[in-house]
């Protein structure tokens, strides 16, 4: 929060001063109170203007927007939070769940007997992982926006909905087909990520004595893999998952850029371009808020999945 | 770091080879390039020909040699990121590691607050801070904003590693035998843990490439520059695809897909290495 409110007055130059300069005519007395309604009064000192910055996030009052004036900057990321949310989220989950999957099939048949033909898999897994991992999601998104959506029509162009269509079933049919090759892309650019991290997890687990022990004992390869191995596994890649889950919000600027879906992303870059930086101050505080309230929430989880931290914690 | 072991590694040699295969297009770009990559004077969107390989631009540039030229821009923009990141590295995760105390305290918090802060909305605030938007920016800037937001990861795995080695005997050997304590970090310390750096080094250049192509694709780089990025704004902005030029668009994100994933192997297979739970034996 406080980086939030340093990051705009360190900067060289005051904004608000050239944006209001563009203003032709304006008189001294329209100009002090816009300055007031901004928030940045030069006549109050540096702590001042801290200490009622702060006071007014308490409240839930982030300011007006530069360009959208009158609308309030709480107002625009209530409206865009949410389709950042639906399709952000639901896209990231897809990519974990697949790319858990795949790392558990790689790293078992990697580790486990029957030779060089059970390896394949991983052989070929690794590279595609990390050559999805290198993918630039923009560039992805350009060519699905040209050769799916112009040349073949099969989703819209852009945006997250039509504009005129109303709710009901054939509205959430519209959202849904806006929503597909955003995330599309963004399952695609995540998904190697979550392939070699749970490999790698997988295989330093299968190294464990309770595995051979589970081996020795005769278990199915299918139980020592899914009950024993995975699940232990899981954990650190669990720990990536509330952080992958805490960037939802802001980490995907780049798609909703080119897909102009109307999400938090895309607001972000718009204020940047605009130099409207009470809109920017505010995202980036929305940002924020979610990666620490994701973070804070996914130590409170973990105790649900892990059973050794609430044994400890019982102690 | 052991290097037969790196030469025997069949995704490491990949990466290398691709990597190694970037830096001389990089080098001999004035050598190989056709023609200059900011000439106008050719026809306007052509496709290809004998003349032009990869065809021309909306503004009459060939894109071969944007290409070209543009390879030895973004490789060595990524190359010198990921040095950089690793330097900030080196200071903040192993020295403070080593160092412990006040010292260690201060610098694990200010990692951790950078870890909190979500690296690519930074990125695109920062910049937006420093350039200014509407192309003015510089690459020293761009450079600089990459190095922040992605210094925090690897200082955190380092500084463990850096905490685990301290109380190694030949570590205390050294310190009873009254060695300065960056000439223990930098002669005891950082050998033990090169396989780590090594990887990390890929790790921060692929941060940097992907990080660098996306800033200037939403045109907060210099576009006034010829780069990979810059090449997939203007090919965006002019709408290459609506023109047929699909050379324009592909190509430059091709060899950020493939040089970028060059050094995901290499980072990969260095860790795979370095680790002996992921070793195959």
């Amino acid at each position: 929060m406080t980086v939030n409110f340093a990051l705009p007055r360190m900067m060289p130059g005051d904004p608000v001063q050239t944006k209001l300069a563009t203003i032709p005519g304006i008189s001294p007395l329209a100009r002090k109170a816009l300055e007031k309604q901004f928030g940045l009064d030069t006549h109050q000192s540096i702590v001042g203007q801290y200490f009622s910055y702060l006071g007014k996030i308490l409240t839930g009052n982030l300011g007006r927007s530069f360009t959208y004036y009158p609308t309030t900057v709480s107002s625009m990321i209530r409206q865009s939070l949410p389709w950042t949310l639906g399709m952000v989220g639901f896209a990231t989950l897809l990519a974990f769940v697949l790319g858990c999957g795949l790392g558990i099939v790689a790293a078992w048949r990697r580790g486990s007997a029957g030779g060089n033909r059970n390896a394949r898999l991983d052989t070929f897994l690794v590279p595609i992982g990390v050559m999805f991992g290198a993918t630039p999601p923009f560039w992805l998104a350009t060519l699905l926006v040209y050769f799916v959506a112009f040349k073949l029509g099969w989703f819209p162009i852009g945006g997250s909905r039509t504009p005129g269509v109303a709710g009901g079933l054939g509205g959430a049919f519209d959202v849904l087909k806006h929503a597909v090759l955003p995330a599309f892309t963004l399952t695609v650019v995540s998904l190697g990520g979550w392939v070699l991290l749970m490999r790698n997890s997988m295989l330093t687990v299968m190294n464990d004595d309770f595995v051979k022990f589970a081996r020795a004992k005769g278990l199915s390869n299918r139980t020592i893999a899914y009950r024993y191995a995975a699940r232990n596994a899981i954990l650190p890649v669990f720990t990536q998952l509330a952080m992958a889950l805490g960037i939802v919000v802001g980490g995907q600027v780049f798609i909703e850029i080119v897909f102009s879906y109307q999400g938090i992303g895309y607001w972000l870059l718009q204020a940047v371009l605009n130099e409207d930086y009470p809109l920017m101050q505010g995202i980036f505080l929305i940002i924020t808020v979610t990666l620490l309230v994701a973070n804070f929430l996914a130590e409170a989880l973990y105790v649900f999945v892990d059973p050794r931290v609430r044994v400890e914690a019982g102690k | 770091m052991n290097v037969r072991a790196v030469l025997s590694n069949p995704r490491a040699i990949l990466g290398a080879t691709i990597i190694g295969f970037f830096i001389v297009i990089a080098l001999l770009a004035p050598v190989i390039s056709p023609y200059s990559p900011n000439d106008i004077n050719f026809p306007i969107g052509l496709g290809p020909t004998w003349k032009h390989w990869l065809g021309t631009t909306a503004g009459g540039q060939d894109i071969l040699s944007q290409l070209i030229w543009g390879t030895r821009a973004s490789v060595s923009v990524g190359l010198l990121t990921g040095a950089l990141i690793c330097l900030v590295q080196l200071v903040t995760g192993i020295f403070a590691g080593y160092a412990g105390g006040l010292t260690d305290t201060a610098s694990a918090m200010v990692t951790n607050v950078f870890l909190v802060l979500p690296a690519l909305p930074l990125l695109i605030v920062l910049s937006a801070y420093l350039q200014g938007s509407g192309g003015s920016g510089s690459t020293p800037v761009l450079i600089g904003v990459i190095t922040i937001t992605g210094w925090a990861w690897g200082a955190r795995v380092l500084r463990s590693q850096a905490i685990a080695l301290r109380d190694r005997p030949f570590v205390e050997a050294a310190r009873i035998s009254g060695e300065g304590r960056w000439h223990i970090v930098l002669s005891h310390i950082v050998p033990n843990m090169l396989g780590i750096m090594v990887a990390n080094f890929f790790g921060a250049a692929l941060f940097a490439v992907l990080a660098e192509a996306g800033l200037e694709f939403i045109g907060l780089g210099n576009i006034n520059t010829v780069t990979w990025g810059t090449m997939l704004y203007w090919a965006q902005n002019d709408e290459a695809t609506l023109m047929g030029l699909w050379s324009w668009l592909l190509m430059p994100g091709l060899c950020i897909l493939l040089f970028g994933t060059a050094l995901g192997l290499l980072n990969f297979a260095i860790d795979e290495i370095a680790n002996p739970n992921l070793r195959r034996d």
